[in-house]
C-alpha cells in the first residue's frame, strides 16, 4: 500500500522506508520555531536541566511577534530573556520583523521538512509541502536539547478541489467553510491534504491562509503538493531547495475524501465565539462593528493588503470605527509601501501598524472593550480572545473586513457594491 | 492500579485555551499567579472554588486553540487531579501529559454526571459514579511513564539520571 504525503515526510524524518498512520516514531526535526508567547518558559526549563545543551542551534528560529512593541515591563522582561539567550547561544532571532509563520515561510520552510513550532498555527507550512505542527514549550525544549521528538503518524483527510473561486470570494472563505463543515475537532489528530485541479488557481498566499487555519479544525498538520507556484515562491524567497517533493501515492489510505467545487463557495463569517460557527455573510449583514482588523499570519500578506486597498481606494473608514491594518512582515510592509497601498489605507482613515500579531491574540494593539464588536481576519474568535470577555469577534476575509470597515457594519464587498 | 475520588466540576464542549487562561494574564510571572484567573471568561468564580483533588468533566475538544502550555499548567496549579472529557485537542493533550496532568477520555460521563457530585477513578480501568461503571482505556506505556515521573522534563532526567542532553 502506498503512503500519504504526511507518512512520507515522517518516514524521511524517522529514517525509515515506510511508516503507517497510527505508528509512533522517533524523528529528527528540520527546524524548531518559537515565539515570545512561551520562549521564556522554555528558557526557564532549559536553565533548570542538569546538563543543558542545544543539539543544533542552526535548527532554532526565535521570533518576537506576539507583543511588539512591548506593552509592559513584564513582557519587556520576558523578551529580554529571549533576546539575551538567543545572542549568547547564536540562535537566529527576529523582532519587529513580522509574524512568526510569515517569516518562516519567507525565509526557512522548504518542501519535505518536518518542523515543530511552539505555536498552534505552525501547520501553515504545508503550503510549501512541509509538515509543520504546533507543540508546547516542553515538547519544544525536548526538541531543542535532543534535536528530535516522537510523533504519532496521522491519518489523512483529503480535500479534492475543482473549479475556481468566484470574484469577491477568497481562500479565507473556503477554509472557514470547510471548518464549518467538519467542525472544530473534525480533523483532530489528522493531516488535512489539499489536491486537485482547483489548487492551480490558488496563490501561495491563498495556500498559506488555508493551511494556517487547519488547526481550527483540530488538524495536526496541513499539506499540499509542490508545483510551479511553490517553486516560484521559493525562487523569489532566497532560492531555497526542497528537501523532498512528495505526493501521496494513488493507493495511499485516506480516512475520508471531500470533493469541493471552489465556485460553490460563498463569502462567510465565523460568528462568536467559535471558529466553526460559520454563516454566510448575508446572515449577519447589519451587525454594527467598533473595530476591523486586516492582518495576522492568516491574512496579512501583500495579496490581502492589495485586496483591501482596492476596495478602500477613494472611500473612507466609517465614523467611529477603528480599522487596523497590520502587514504580516517587514517584506510585506515594504511592498505595500512601494505599491502605494499604505497611502490608500492612511488616507481612508485606517491605522497602519508595525508587523506583529496585533489584536489577533488580544495583546498589545487594538484590544476591544466590553460590549464591543470586532470583525477580523485574525485566526480565532474565542470568548475574550481580542480583549474583554464580554466582547464579540467575527472572522471573515480581507474583502469582508474592509467592506465592513467602510460600512460600519458587517457586509460583504459584493453586497456593498465595492468589488 | 491507582484509584482516587474527587468532586466534579462540569464544563461544556470546546473549552478553549483562551478560556482556560486568557492572553492578558500570560504576562504574569508564574503559573501560580495565573491560576486565580483560570476559566474566568466562562466561569469567573470557578478558580476560587476548585479544591485540590477535584476533577473537571467536559465535552468534546477540550483544550482547543493555542499551544500555550500555561493552560494545562494552570489546571494543575489549581489542584485538579484529572480532566475527563469526550475528546481533547491534540496540542493540549501533549502539553498536559508533558506537564503530568492526567487526561481521561470518556464519551458518556459528561452527559450523566452533575456538578458537585463525587466520582471515583480507577486509572486505566473505569470511572465509578452513582452505582454505574464507565470503562476507560489505559494510556500507552510511554505516556504513563511521563505522567508518573511528573512530566516530560522529569521523565527525561529520570531515564538517564542526569538530563536530556545525555540521551543521544
Amino acid at each position: 500500500m502506498g503512503m500519504t504525503i504526511a507518512e512520507k515526510i515522517i518516514a524521511r524524518a524517522a529514517g525509515k522506508e515506510e511508516v503507517r498512520a497510527g505508528d509512533i516514531h522517533t524523528v529528527t526535526l528540520d527546524y524548531l520555531m518559537s515565539n515570545d508567547g512561551t520562549t521564556h518558559l522554555t528558557i526557564d526549563m532549559y536553565n533548570n536541566l542538569k546538563h543543558p545543551r542545544i543539539a543544533d542551534k542552526d535548527k532554532l528560529v526565535w521570533i518576537v511577534d506576539h507583543n511588539v512593541p512591548c506593552d509592559s515591563p513584564k513582557t519587556a522582561a520576558s523578551q529580554k530573556k529571549m533576546r539575551d539567550f538567543a545572542r549568547e547561544n547564536g540562535i537566529a532571532f527576529y523582532e519587529g520583523a513580522g509574524v512568526c509563520h510569515q517569516i518562516m515561510c519567507e525565509k526557512y520552510v522548504a518542501p519535505g521538512q518536518l518542523i515543530f513550532g511552539a505555536d498552534s498555527h505552525t501547520c501553515a507550512y504545508g503550503a510549501l509541502g512541509a509538515f509543520g505542527t504546533g507543540v508546547g514549550c516542553t515538547d519544544y525544549l525536548y526538541g531543542m536539547v535532543t534535536g528530535g521528538s516522537w510523533v504519532l503518524v496521522p491519518e489523512t483527510l483529503r480535500f479534492h478541489l475543482t473549479g475556481r473561486l468566484r470574484r469577491g470570494v477568497t481562500a479565507r472563505d473556503l477554509i472557514l467553510t470547510i471548518i464549518g463543515q467538519i467542525g472544530a475537532n473534525g480533523a483532530n489528530y489528522h493531516a488535512m491534504e489539499f489536491v486537485g485541479e482547483g489548487m492551480k488557481t490558488l496563490s501561495m498566499s491563498d495556500r498559506i491562509c488555508i493551511c494556517n487555519l487547519c488547526v481550527e479544525a483540530g488538524a495536526k498538520t496541513a499539506l499540499m503538493e509542490v508545483d510551479e507556484v511553490t517553486m516560484e515562491y521559493l525562487a523569489a524567497h532566497g532560492g531555497r531547495e526542497p528537501a523532498a517533493c512528495f505526493k501521496s501515492d494513488p493507493d495511499a489510505h485516506f480516512e475520508k475524501t471531500y470533493d469541493i467545487d471552489l465556485s460553490s463557495i460563498e463569502p462567510v463569517v465565523a460568528k462568536p465565539h467559535f471558529v466553526d460557527n460559520i454563516a454566510p455573510v448575508s446572515d449577519v449583514t447589519g451587525v454594527k462593528i467598533n473595530e476591523a482588523f486586516l492582518g495576522s499570519c492568516n491574512n496579512g500578506r501583500i495579496e490581502d493588503l492589495r485586496l483591501g486597498a482596492s476596495i478602500l481606494k477613494g472611500r473612507k473608514v466609517a465614523d467611529k470605527v477603528r480599522f487596523l491594518v497590520v502587514p504580516a512582515s517587514r517584506e510585506v510592509y515594504l511592498e505595500a509601501l512601494e505599491e502605494g497601498l499604505l497611502d490608500i489605507f492612511m488616507e481612508a482613515g485606517a491605522m497602519v501598524m508595525n508587523p506583529n500579531c496585533s489584536v489577533c491574540w488580544g495583546s498589545c494593539q487594538g484590544v476591544i472593550g466590553a460590549g464591543e464588536t470586532l470583525i477580523s481576519t485574525g485566526t480565532r474568535n474565542f470568548k475574550g480572545r481580542a480583549g474583554d470577555k464580554d466582547s464579540f469577534v467575527y472572522l471573515g476575509s480581507a474583502a469582508t473586513v474592509t467592506a465592513s470597515a467602510i460600512a460600519g457594519e458587517i457586509v460583504s464587498a459584493d453586497e456593498l457594491g465595492v468589488l | 492500579m491507582e484509584e482516587f475520588t474527587g468532586k466534579v466540576w462540569l464544563l461544556g464542549d470546546d473549552i478553549d485555551t483562551d478560556i482556560i487562561i486568557p492572553t492578558e494574564y500570560l504576562a504574569l510571572k508564574s503559573v501560580k499567579e495565573m491560576a486565580p484567573y483560570g476559566f474566568c471568561p466562562l466561569r469567573p468564580e470557578l478558580a476560587s472554588k476548585i479544591e485540590p483533588g477535584d476533577i473537571i468533566v467536559a465535552g468534546k475538544n477540550f483544550g482547543c486553540g493555542s499551544s500555550r502550555e500555561q493552560a494545562p499548567e494552570v489546571i494543575k496549579a489549581l489542584g485538579v487531579r484529572a480532566v475527563i472529557a469526550r475528546s481533547y485537542a491534540r496540542i493540549f493533550f501533549r502539553n498536559a501529559i508533558n506537564n503530568g496532568l492526567l487526561l481521561i477520555e470518556n464519551d458518556t460521563l459528561c452527559d450523566d454526571v452533575k456538578e458537585g457530585d463525587t466520582i471515583t477513578v480507577r486509572v486505566g480501568e473505569s470511572i465509578e459514579y452513582d452505582g454505574r461503571s464507565y470503562p476507560i482505556s489505559a494510556l500507552p506505556d510511554n505516556l504513563l511513564d511521563i505522567l508518573e515521573a511528573g512530566g516530560l522534563v522529569k521523565a527525561m532526567q529520570k531515564l538517564n539520571g542526569v538530563g536530556a542532553a545525555d540521551r543521544e
